[in-house]
């Protein structure tokens, strides 16, 4: 895919590329400075794989003090910095530029205290999603945002990106589950926020820095909440004759007063290729399967069991099973889990979409993205975050055949804009990145995205971390701040007043 | 000078617009006039963070009214100057609520009950009990319209849950106390009500056997919804007296099957102590009166703190402060909330000092004095580099700092 325009290059900064390594070692020494090209493919990309680039030079600090430097140096001498985690995000977040530093925070991997009493772990951002359930699972805990990645993905980069999983319906978001960060600003300062206590003391920056994707600071220290696992968790596998159908019954489980563990959603092409490939005993002949996990105690689990059961009987559903063990619960999941790798099995490649919509319009737009797959002439695959209206289209091209690659993009952005447009948004939880830049217009108007950019310009003036990403458009910020006043020229407002 | 201008010389305004547009007009003449304005909803905790010196007042109790309420897709939205007790209300009638339980000022700050705006909830970051499990008004926020102290209409966030286009500006400006921007309708995520709930009340034990209680509590798999420790000097505030000693008590809520399974699991686990139940109705009133500060809800100015710590080491922290100061305290979020009334003087920096020798976090000044409120900072000084970053925040929102000046912090 032709990667979208980023900053204009900036020369002096390649030039200098040289000096530049050199000083570097002499804040990051040993192997932590990677400059040769070979060792440096293995960072040229993300998980969006289409956008490739090598970086001006990969740096991967140990320890905030190294953070620090760097930043204080970059910014000293106004050379751009991309942050990066595991590498997974798929909207080319981490993408880097070919005059910035990566600044890679793979070494930061240790959990640096558990404490159980406060229900809180505290690591370093480097730690995978997993690492933290990992490291408190033998004494029944577990961290709740489980997005699909999270063997590979960071705890830094699931802030940045502020990340969810198939338990964020009942459980919150990385957002919802996040008590404190350290972080580097670009200047090189260190500032702590929140810790194990609850609530910021003055403005919540815990919540402009989650999901700010690398723009505003580097995350040195990440602080979340643990909960106890559940007694037990059951699910339902339930298939439908329509996705009408499947839809209905998602919206009166939730009017019935259940918010399910998890609550998903996929579409015949969908469960065919995840059929295909794990055997996980699908049934073939529904339009819809709607997998439904209910977690607790025994008591409710088994008599939720029953509720969820009577109301997709009374919405039609063709079949019905529930998980009797929880090896049987594997199962039930571990198809909608193979999704993605089963649609690429079928397509030479795919095209993964997360646009998020109002739960009510999910029939509307599976019929509209019916036409526009005729229309591209592109086959897609649905699979669902039913409980949250988060959607994500597959959509399968192959990249050898000249022309699809853009048809699929085309398609993809089509997609994107019905979303807005029944009242969704653009990502519900890959992140803007690269990807979806350039469309952050049909969301926001120019005012809108003014403001959030000054919000970027209250942290990084000079647009050094992670230019090129989430704006479409980058504006100086002392031209975004001047205000021009005039005193007396407004008039007197015309309202009511006392 | 015209006319109009001759008018505001005189005397300050209150501006009370019906419009988003009207909002926008107030704050562009309030930046080219160069006149701070005091932002307020019904003002029900105007007595809350520095005295604010503005002649003139944007009262938004005018913007009223709820403009989306779909029960089934769980999202409501409704003008910012809108009564929450009509929001309450409407979500009551559908058997949902706003699950974070935000509290009632009122009473505690010498006020009625019952009183406050969608407005006002969400920019105070209103929580209650539950908070320790489902967050606060800041956790349930999905989008906002504002206008900014540039007089600029902006948006943010949306009407689904899941949404990560952008920066996260609803969630931003919550507890922001109108000094950022003026919030002028919001959309809530809202959850279905619990069916039914008890209360497990454990006798007579100390701060520091009860914060081990409430660790243990929260860390199993009871899903306890709140859990509160009620020292002997205020429990007979509470639902009638009837707690005969010092109470720690732990909610458990949902549906029935669910809560009665739940309680035996809780009440296995402390068998070997004084325990007692309340019933549905008991449990509503104690967590409505946690919630509210009933004990504190006394009529006087006694300076208030509400600190947020680590919640285990919340009693090693007022036990401390015991030692120095004259103080008064109770515990929500398991220790994690302390409610401290004083003597006399709000000690602050004595609070302060403890506080960040045993365990961290905040304290916030919530009621004293208007003069004790200009001298002393009512909420939580922060270090230099994160000081300097708020300034900067405060800004890009509002470069002529004509949204409540110095409400917050004094150059801010
Ligand atoms: C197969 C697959 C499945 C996925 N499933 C899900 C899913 O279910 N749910 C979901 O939400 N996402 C999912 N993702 C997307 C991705 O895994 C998440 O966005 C993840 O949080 C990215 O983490 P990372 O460590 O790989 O970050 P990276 O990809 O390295 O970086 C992502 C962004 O974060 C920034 N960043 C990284 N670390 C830091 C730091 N320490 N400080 C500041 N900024 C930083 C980068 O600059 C970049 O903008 C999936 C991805 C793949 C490949």
């Amino acid at each position: 895919m032709a990667t979208p325009a980023m900053p204009e290059v900036q020369e002096k900064t390649l030039s200098r590329r040289e000096a530049i390594v050199g000083d570097l070692r002499a804040i990051v020494p040993g192997e932590g400075v990677v400059d040769a090209t070979n060792s440096m493919r293995a960072f040229e990309n993300d998980g969006l794989t289409a956008y490739r680039q090598l970086p001006l030079v990969v740096v991967l600090p140990e320890t905030v003090d190294q953070v620090s430097r760097v930043l204080a140096y970059c910014h000293e001498n106004e050379i751009r910095v991309v942050p990066r985690g595991s590498g997974t995000s798929l909207s080319g977040g981490a993408l880097p530029l070919e005059d910035a530093v990566l600044l890679v925070m793979s070494r930061f991997n240790q959990v640096l205290e558990i404490d159980y009493d406060n229900r809180a772990v505290r690591a370093q951002p480097g730690v995978t999603n997993l690492g933290i359930t990992t490291a408190v699972q033998d004494e029944g805990f577990y961290y709740a945002p489980d997005p699909s990645s999270q063997i590979a993905c960071s705890i830094g980069g699931n802030v940045a990106e502020n990340s969810g999983g198939v338990h964020c319906l009942k459980y919150g978001l990385t957002t919802n589950n996040l008590l404190g960060l350290e972080m580097v600003l670009v200047t090189g300062e260190v500032i702590r926020l929140g810790g194990k206590h609850l609530d910021s003391e003055g403005y919540d920056f815990l919540a402009l820095m989650t999901g700010s994707e690398g723009l505003l600071g580097v995350v040195t220290e990440v602080t979340v909440r643990i909960l106890k696992r559940p007694e037990t968790a059951r699910a339902l596998l339930i298939g439908f004759p329509s996705s009408e159908a499947g839809g209905q019954c998602v919206a009166d489980i939730i009017a019935a007063g259940i918010i399910p563990g998890g609550m998903e959603m996929m579409d015949k092409p969908a469960i065919a290729a995840a059929e295909d490939f794990v055997k996980a005993g699908y049934p073939l002949d529904v339009e819809a399967l709607l997998i439904v996990e209910l977690d607790g105690c025994v008591e409710e689990v088994d008599h939720l069991i029953d509720v969820v059961e009577r109301i997709a009987a009374k919405n039609g559903s063709t079949t019905c099973r529930i998980s009797m063990s929880d090896e049987e619960r594997a199962t039930f999941w571990a198809g909608r889990k193979a999704a993605f790798p089963a649609v690429g099995r079928i397509s030479p490649d795919y095209y993964c979409m997360d646009g998020t919509i109002p739960r009510k319009e999910l029939p509307r737009v599976l019929a509209r993205m019916r036409e526009l797959s005729g229309h591209y002439g592109l086959r897609v695959a649905n699979v669902f975050h039913a409980g949250d209206g988060n959607l994500h289209p597959l959509i399968l091209y192959d990249a050898n055949e000249p022309g699809e690659l853009e048809r699929a993009e085309e398609f993809g952005a089509d997609i994107l804009k019905l979303c807005v447009e029944v009242g969704g948004v653009l990502t519900g939880e890959h992140g803007v990145g690269v990807e979806k830049r350039d469309l952050m217009g049909t969301m926001f108007n120019e005012t809108d995205l003014d403001q959030q950019m000054r919000v970027k310009c209250a942290f990084d003036d000079k647009h050094l971390l992670n230019p090129g990403k989430v704006f479409p458009q980058l504006r100086r910020c002392a031209e975004m701040g001047r205000m021009h006043i005039h005193r007396g020229q407004m008039p007197f407002p015309d309202i009511p007043r006392f | 000078m015209n006319d109009a201008a001759a008018k505001v010389e005189e005397a300050g305004h209150t501006f009370r617009p019906e419009t988003e547009e009207q909002v926008r007009d107030a704050v562009s003449w309030a930046v080219s006039e160069q006149t701070p304005l005091a932002v307020r909803g019904h003002g029900s905790k105007a007595a809350i963070g520095r005295p604010v010196q503005a002649a003139n007042t944007l009262d938004l109790s005018a913007l009223s009214g709820m403009t989306l309420y779909e029960p089934e897709e769980l999202v409501l939205s409704a003008k910012a100057g809108t009564p929450v007790a009509e929001l309450h209300a409407l979500l009551a009638e559908n058997y949902q609520e706003f699950a974070f339980e935000p509290m009632d000022y009122g009473p505690l700050l010498g006020g009625e009950a019952g009183r406050g705006t969608l407005g006002g909830l969400f920019s105070a970051n209103l929580a209650g009990p539950r908070r320790i499990r489902n967050g606060a008004a800041r956790d349930h926020v999905l989008g906002i319209r504002a206008v900014t102290g540039r007089g600029d209409i902006v948006k943010s966030g949306g009407r689904v849950v899941k949404n990560v286009t952008g920066y996260d500006l609803s969630k931003g400006l919550a507890g922001a106390w109108g000094t950022l921007a003026v919030a002028t309708e919001l959309t809530f995520k809202v959850l279905p009500r619990a069916e039914s709930e008890t209360t497990l009340v454990l006798l007579g034990l100390d701060d520091a056997q009860a914060c081990e209680v409430m660790a243990l509590a929260m860390g199993s798999v009871a899903e306890v919804s709140a859990a509160a420790h009620l020292p002997e000097t205020v429990r007979r505030s509470f639902v009638g007296g009837v707690l005969s000693a010092s109470a720690t008590v732990l909610r458990i809520d949902g549906f029935a099957p669910s809560v009665e399974a739940r309680f035996e699991r809780l009440a296995a686990i402390f068998k070997a102590l004084r325990v007692e139940w309340l019933n549905a109705e008991t449990s509503r009133q104690l967590w409505r009166e946690v919630r509210d500060v009933k004990p504190y809800a006394d009529g006087t100015a006694r300076p208030i703190w509400r600190v947020s710590t680590a919640p285990a080491s919340a009693h090693a922290f007022v036990m401390a402060l015991r030692m120095e100061a004259g103080v008064d305290a109770f515990y929500d979020w398991q220790g994690g909330l302390v409610w401290m009334r004083m003597e006399s003087d709000p000690e602050a920096e004595l609070v302060r000092r403890h506080l960040s020798a045993n365990g961290g976090g905040h304290a916030t000044l919530v009621r004293a004095d208007p003069a004790i409120r200009a001298a002393v900072p009512v909420f939580q000084p922060q270090p230099a580099a994160l000081h300097a970053l708020s300034k900067r925040l405060k800004a890009q929102f509002d470069p002529t700092g004509v949204l409540e000046p110095g409400r917050m912090v004094a150059d801010i």
